[in-house]
């Protein structure tokens, strides 16, 4: 066997257990503790306020995340498979934020989303009052409960692009015959797209779900660029590098590491199962 | 496809679409030209005055040593992890050992993981064998959690290289190594594009490893950015600047790379 495979080995599933076994100890403070405590450090996230944040957060973070991703991804998609001139141009547009970081972005778009109001609007604000849709202008991360929406936004320009080329590559392989065949018969383009090509798009739908969903779960860089440590803003991910490397509560910190962890391979283990068996059958 | 009457309404929606993708990028390259004079947020929409170059300069001041550093942490990053990964891909396409049904799944999940259930260990291992702080930690981790996509990819595409062809090498008395270096390796260029592009954006976006392993003479430029933006003493406009700059290394690779930067994509959500 090749030893950068064994080193993977180590770095991923020995490290999971050792944060595991952290995740059951006592450890607080700069010296290594692993006095065993059993759930304790669950328990208490279980009853700790910031945490339940994180779960409203995360919550919320993806269903509109999710949401804004698939639409405009499938939008974009069944526009651009209009047989449209410029085509490429417009699907690198739509896929550049890929390229840049998280951090980039989140600066970027603090600026854009500045939550001031009065005379010192400015960003997104101030361009919906220069146009004369004032009715948009709004407190962005800064609203109580829902704040956390308004970094999904970013996150939705940035990964949309990404649910549009699954798309795209899924409408390449309708078959136009199917198409033709249903507008023969007499149906209207939205029903052609509702009984013929949503179905077979559904795959590609599953997938995308779970890669957005592993990405919300796992969100971080974001909300540190465009909000800092804020807890009404908090998630999961912030909250564990927060309490470890900032407040040497390991324990805890190992703990959400395993909450994630759990979370991310509820979703992604069946859909490697599902991927890898149906390659296997080709 | 449908007549040419309502084109119109293929185009609107794009078009719009278009413009609210390159908003950031406007007001990123419309705030960096504009002068140290012109930074009030109230007039951030408006063109700038005359073409300044204040801000970028200031900008290329306080980043360019870690734009350096990235550039020393992702190169060598992204080669290593693409030779591993195609030395794997190679064995576990090619040289199928027994077990590497229940190998490639285990490894392919490494890919998922939140970074925050490995990274207490991670640090605390890097510490020990001295090599937290500097370079070496950081790329060593990328080289790692790098080895699943790029032996993926690479695994895709030794699957679809006819096996009478290694074949052919074995009864020629070629060992594994000589029938990967003289017969795979040079079919396997365009894969070596897609992954290297790929390491090379990932290592250079990161932020979580390196914020935790780097010391600040070493930091790469996303964790500098994100620093730089938490000053309240740096003009808004610089920061734009700056973003601007610690985006276009990434940038400049998906124009003129895109097509494998979206083979990489597909890659990671296990589609080819």
């Amino acid at each position: 066997m090749l030893p950068s495979i064994i080193a993977v080995m180590v770095f991923v599933y020995g490290f999971i257990a050792w944060t595991a076994r952290v995740s059951v100890s006592a450890w607080k403070g700069l010296l290594p503790d692993y006095t065993f405590v059993g759930i304790d450090n669950f328990r208490g996230l279980a009853n700790d306020a910031r945490f339940h944040i994180d779960i409203r957060n995360t919550a919320i973070f993806t269903v509109v995340f999710m949401l804004g991703c698939l639409f405009i991804g499938l939008g974009l998609a069944i526009l651009l498979d209009k047989g449209i001139r410029a085509e490429g141009f417009y699907r690198s547009l739509f896929l550049f934020p890929m390229a840049i970081s998280f951090i980039v972005t989140g600066v970027v778009w603090r600026w854009l989303m500045n939550p001031a109001t009065g005379d010192r609007l400015s960003g997104l604000n101030l361009l919906f009052h220069k146009i004369g849709l004032d009715g948009l202008i709004n407190t962005w991360h800064a609203t109580p409960t829902w704040g956390i929406a308004a970094v999904a936004l970013p996150a939705i320009w940035q990964m949309s692009g990404y649910i549009m080329a699954l798309y795209l590559a899924g409408l390449r392989a309708v078959p136009e015959t199917l198409r033709e065949a249903a507008r023969v018969d007499g149906a209207s383009e939205f029903m052609v797209y509702r009984k013929v090509v949503m179905p077979l798009l559904r795959p590609i739908t599953l997938s995308a779900l779970i890669i957005l969903g592993h990405i919300s779960l796992k969100v971080f860089d974001l909300v540190i660029a465009m909000v800092g440590k804020q807890v009404a803003l908090d998630v999961p991910a912030t909250y564990m590098w927060v309490t470890t490397f900032d407040g040497y509560f390991f324990g805890r910190g190992a703990a959400i590491g395993i909450v994630l962890l759990v979370s991310v391979a509820v979703l992604v283990i069946p859909y490697l199962f599902f991927t890898l068996r149906r390659e296997a059958e080709r | 496809m449908t007549g040419t009457e309502n084109r119109a309404w293929v185009y609107i929606p794009l078009t719009m679409m278009a413009l609210f993708y390159l908003v950031p990028l406007f007001v990123m390259l419309n705030a960096g030209f504009k002068s140290f004079a012109e930074v009030d947020l109230k007039t951030m929409w408006n063109l700038p005055a005359g073409l300044s170059f204040d801000n970028f300069r200031a900008a290329w001041d306080a980043l360019s040593p870690n734009l350096f550093n990235s550039l020393r942490i992702a190169v060598p990053a992204a080669l290593a992890s693409s030779i591993l990964g195609s030395l794997n891909g190679f064995v576990l396409a090619k040289w199928k050992f027994k077990g590497a049904n229940v190998i490639f799944p285990l490894l392919l999940f490494g890919m998922f993981i939140p970074y925050q259930a490995i990274i207490i260990p991670l640090v605390d291992f890097m510490e020990n064998i001295g090599l937290a702080g500097g370079y070496w930690g950081l790329i060593l981790t990328h080289v790692i959690y790098g080895i699943p996509i790029t032996t993926l990819i690479f695994r895709n595409f030794f699957a679809t290289v006819p096996q009478d062809l290694v074949d052919a090498a074995k009864i020629d008395g070629a060992g594994m190594l000589s029938t990967y270096r003289r017969v795979l390796l040079p079919l396997a260029i365009p894969s070596f594009v897609v992954a290297l592009i790929w390491q090379f954006t990932s290592a250079w976006n990161d932020f979580l490893f390196a914020v935790v392993l780097t010391d600040n003479t070493h930091w790469p430029v996303t964790v500098a950015l994100n620093n730089l933006a938490g000053s309240q003493i740096i003009a808004w406009n610089v920061q734009m600047a700056a973003s601007f700059m610690a985006a276009v290394p990434t940038l400049l690779i998906y124009i003129f790379l895109g097509r494998y930067f979206l083979r990489g994509l597909m890659s990671g959500a296990l589609k080819e």
